[in-house]
């Protein structure tokens, strides 16, 4: 088996998507509250995995641009779950990585005072190991 | 014979009814959608066409395990046949399972013929629970036996 | 003993793929009272036919077992074989070796095996078969349609003019439908109200159609060509026959506020009322949980206005029972409920709507009178969105939608889209879509009319948020083909809402004993070979509760269930169905177990002299089995405590018979 693969049965077991179910409506994209920031969109990311195009995904800054607000879980009318799939390239690119992005000593420079509580925690889930 | 062993198939017998369950087979059939040989379908004009005696018989003869399949309640082609059935086989199948013939053994299901998938999915699992069970030797009639 | 001949058919490779024929007709040879096996290529063609013929004369068959296809499928075309060759079609039995054996099995071996054991099954039960002879039954020359939109208004015109008396049953105090409240009609844009009216009055004028508007069917009993149905007349407080429609007590009657059905509650009518102009019959009907007289006796305005008398507020709902021979559904469709798309904002804005109410809002006889206006603040719209597939093609355990595709809405939506533009040049209009589906004639080009002649901007992509902000609302969605989110701030949305059955027909359906699918759509005998009549017998579907259908279609298949019920009322005996019940008289114990669980009351009790061993006579109760009202469901023989009632064509020992050979 190769390894993308291998890859993409990881992302589809850990996040019990199957992306066969898209008719490709672009519902999900065009609920997306942060569309403009993502490379890739959630329809793109449904698409690419299913196609097994996972090298520029995991290299993308779209999986930390999206939100996790699940706006595109909710609205999907065939139930594929874009968000969870999008999470879980998320999750395998993290465990990709040797090192964590972020360690505590780097926050006091980063923190912002408007920035809300709920996304230093988010960060540090997303940022290290 | 070990429960295990590859080799043993469950005998199943099926009783249909013409209007929905007959029909749901054909559709599961004209759908392609597989499920085990070991079933064996008879055709009745209703579910409450089935006497308990065809079911002791079949338990008799040596079958493994008996599925009546019938229209969903309130759709029996003939009004109110499936009614009985329900009634008459929840006796039937307390006394069976009283005499050691296991209640997993036996089962209605409600099938309409839109449903093709939905008896082939039945059906897989009717064969899947009784294979797990082995081969039943309470009923059976030694006399029958080849 | 029976001498049989085994016929299996190799249906090409249909079976021939999985199950090795040649293995099953040499296997099913040594089966007892087989005296001849073969296996030929297609036996349902002439030549297969011809091989059974020559095989009865040549071997003096008397039971014939074909190993084929479904019995649903062609036992009727052996048994008209066996027939022409001389013996009793009831003596001819199927084995299901295609759809319950080589279709679901892999395997040549175990489908071989489980071949063999059904064509054994099927010997056994032929050895024990009888000669059986269908009895006779009339017909009632007279047919209901249940519906009165297109659909129910085309069959019965259809069937009454073959001359046969229909009756039409609508819910509603008008027929109609919902065609009555469209504006133009795709792709040809003629204006609905001009081709369905003249229908409507065609109903109304024609001698051999009855009308029962406001009425519903409460009750059905019987069979095909003998139905027995209670309809209940809803009383409308107004004597339809005195009635002369003028219309002067839906002026003056107080109540104002009421919510107008026809035009979708987008503007209001009285508590007396006539739903359109154009209504048939066109008589007023009083709604009885707003007439201030029938909730609190203050009032009578009405009565004093009419000037004919026709008011009466006694008026009570009366029943009627009536008998057909045939009986067609037409009850419809209705566009789903949008409430559960918040995303859309359909509860939150007036100017969010769906494609029905757009096309009331499109009619001159409209509550705007043609003027396109947006609902909340009566100003013209400027910038419209359409989305399609609301609720269509979602997922199968979706809460809010529904997974098929409603067909209609891609050229409905062109058709807005294109008379908005035609009327309104000043507009945008842009329609969001998944696929445009426009399989019809001349559909596509009437799609690509919109986009090319009218310049409505099509895009690729589905509505993701509607926001109502101030006057406007935001709409915001992606462009799948531009890979791009765009927000467009507009000032109409329309809504193409997925259709579903009409709730009417659930509780039809469990009163004709009429089998539906997960959709509550009615399912027909056959998907492809009897698409107009449904699995029970003498009823028959039309329209749209079959399953999504433009108005094209809906004639269409309105006509072919007209034919179909011409068909059987003109026939003045039907052939009935010979598997009936039959006791054994010297077994029957007078019990009276069978009549109580018979659900068509065939069975009644008489007293009977039997002659004793000793040449005496006694008198003894026993039951008795009229085969014209029994349909043969088999209830009785279980119920049967001494074993004397039995099935013809499933007898007991056949039951028997069959387990043995699969069980052996």
């Amino acid at each position: 088996m190769t390894n993308t693969k291998r890859m993409k049965e990881d992302i589809l077991r850990m996040s019990g998507v199957n992306p066969r179910k898209c008719m490709k409506c672009g519902k999900c994209s065009g609920t997306c509250p942060n569309y403009d920031e993502m490379e890739y969109h959630p329809h793109q990311f449904v698409s690419m995995v299913e196609e097994g195009r996972l090298e520029p995904l995991l290299a993308s800054k779209s999986l930390y641009t999206c939100l996790s607000c699940m706006a595109c879980i909710e609205r999907c009318p065939r139930g594929v779950e874009p968000a969870k799939l999008i999470e879980a390239v998320r999750l395998l690119k993290e465990r990709q990585k040797d090192g964590n992005h972020l360690t505590a000593n780097d926050i006091p420079a980063r923190i912002d005072d408007d920035m809300p509580q709920q996304a230093i925690v988010t960060a540090f889930r997303k940022y290290t190991k | 014979m070990s429960v295990t062993n590859e080799e043993y198939r469950p005998l199943i017998v099926a009783f249909c009814c013409n209007w929905c369950s007959y029909a749901g087979a054909d559709l599961a059939g004209n759908n392609r959608l597989a499920y085990p040989a070991d079933v064996k379908i008879i055709r009745v004009p209703c579910s409450c066409r089935v006497n308990p005696a065809f079911i002791l018989r079949a338990f008799q003869r040596g079958a493994d395990g008996v599925i009546i399949c019938g229209c969903h309640p309130g759709d029996c082609h003939y009004t109110s046949g499936n009614y009985y059935t329900r009634r008459r086989m929840a006796l039937l199948f307390s006394m069976l399972d009283y005499l050691g013939i296991e209640k997993e053994r036996t089962r209605v299901e409600w099938v309409s013929a839109a449903e093709g998938a939905k008896f082939a999915a039945t059906m897989n699992d009717f064969c899947k629970t009784v294979a797990a069970l082995g081969e039943n030797k309470r009923l059976e009639d030694l006399r029958c036996k080849k | 003993m029976q001498r049989i001949g085994v016929f299996v058919c190799h249906c090409g490779t249909n079976i021939a793929g999985t199950v090795n024929v040649e293995a099953v007709s040499d296997a099913l040879r040594k089966e007892p009272g087989v005296v001849f096996s073969t296996n030929y290529q297609y036996m349902c063609s002439q030549a297969g036919q011809d091989i059974i013929k020559n095989a009865i004369a040549e071997y003096k068959l008397t039971g014939i077992v074909v190993c084929s296809c479904s019995p649903r499928m062609h036992e009727a075309t052996f048994r008209k074989t066996a027939a022409s060759a001389g013996i009793n079609p009831y003596m001819v039995e199927i084995a299901n070796i295609r759809e319950q054996c080589s279709w679901v099995h892999k395997d040549t071996l175990t489908g071989t095996e489980k071949a063999i054991i059904l064509g054994r099954a099927a010997i056994a039960k032929v050895n024990l078969n009888a000669p059986l002879t269908p009895g006779q039954t009339p017909v009632t020359k007279r047919a209901l349609v249940i519906g009165g939109g297109i659909a129910g208004i085309q069959t019965a015109l259809d069937i009454a003019d073959a001359g046969f008396p229909v009756d039409i049953v609508e819910k509603k105090p008008t027929i109609g439908g919902k065609m009555a409240q469209l504006d133009k009609t795709f792709p040809t844009l003629d204006c609905a109200a001009c081709i369905l009216t003249p229908k409507m009055v065609d109903v109304a004028q024609n001698e051999k159609i009855r009308i029962f508007s406001y009425s519903e069917v409460t009750e059905v009993h019987g069979f095909v060509g003998n139905f027995d149905v209670t309809i209940k007349k809803k009383a409308r407080y107004v004597r339809e026959d005195i009635c002369t429609g003028c219309g002067a007590c839906t002026e003056k009657c107080p109540q104002k506020k009421i919510p107008n059905e026809f035009n979708l509650g987008m503007d209001t009518r009285r508590a007396i009322y006539i739903p359109f102009a154009q209504a048939v019959p066109k008589v007023a009907t009083i709604d009885p949980d707003h007439c201030n007289m029938l909730k609190n006796g203050k009032c009578g305005v009405c009565s004093k206005v009419c000037t004919a008398g026709a008011i009466d507020y006694n008026a009570k709902d009366e029943f009627l029972t009536e008998k057909y021979g045939a009986i067609v559904v037409a009850t419809g469709f209705n566009p789903i409920p949008m409430d559960k798309f918040d995303e859309f904002a359909y509860s939150q804005s007036k100017d969010v709507i769906t494609s029905l109410e757009f096309e009331r809002l499109m009619n001159a006889a409209g509550p705007t009178g043609g003027k396109l206006l947006r609902p909340s603040d009566g100003e013209h719209p400027h910038t419209l969105v359409f989305v399609q597939c609301v609720g269509s093609r979602c997922e199968a355990c979706a809460e809010k939608g529904k997974e098929y595709c409603s067909k209609i809405c891609c050229m409905y939506t062109a058709k807005h889209a294109m008379l908005t533009r035609d009327k309104y040049p000043d507009t945008e209009v842009y329609v969001f879509y998944i696929d445009v589906r426009t399989p019809g004639k001349n559909f596509d080009e009437f799609y690509r009319r919109a986009v090319e002649e009218y310049g409505v901007h099509y895009i690729k992509g589905m509505v993701g948020k509607v926001s109502p902000e101030g006057n406007k609302l935001k709409v915001q969605a992606s462009d799948l083909i531009e890979n791009r989110q765009i927000h467009i701030d507009a000032d109409l949305v329309v809504l193409a809402a997925a259709i579903e059955p009409d709730k009417s027909a659930r509780p039809l359906a469990t009163m004709l004993t009429a089998s539906m699918d997960t959709n509550d759509f009615f399912t027909e005998a056959h998907p492809k070979l009897r698409p107009v009549e449904s699995p029970t017998a003498g009823v028959f579907l039309s329209g749209a509760c079959q399953g999504p259908k433009d108005i094209p279609e809906t004639v269409a298949q309105a006509g072919a269930a007209a034919s179909k019920v011409i068909g059987l009322l003109c026939k003045d005996q039907l052939t009935g169905n010979p598997c009936v019940a039959h006791p054994d008289e010297m077994m029957c114990s007078g019990c009276s177990n069978c009549e109580k669980v018979c659900p068509y009351g065939a069975i009644t009790y008489v007293d009977k002299e039997f002659r004793m061993p000793d040449r005496t006579t006694k008198v003894r109760r026993v039951a008795q089995v009229n085969e014209a009202v029994c349909q043969g469901c088999g209830c009785c023989t279980v119920a049967c405590m001494s074993g004397a009632m039995d099935l013809k064509g499933f007898k007991n020992e056949q039951i028997f018979a069959e387990v043995d050979a699969i069980c052996r």
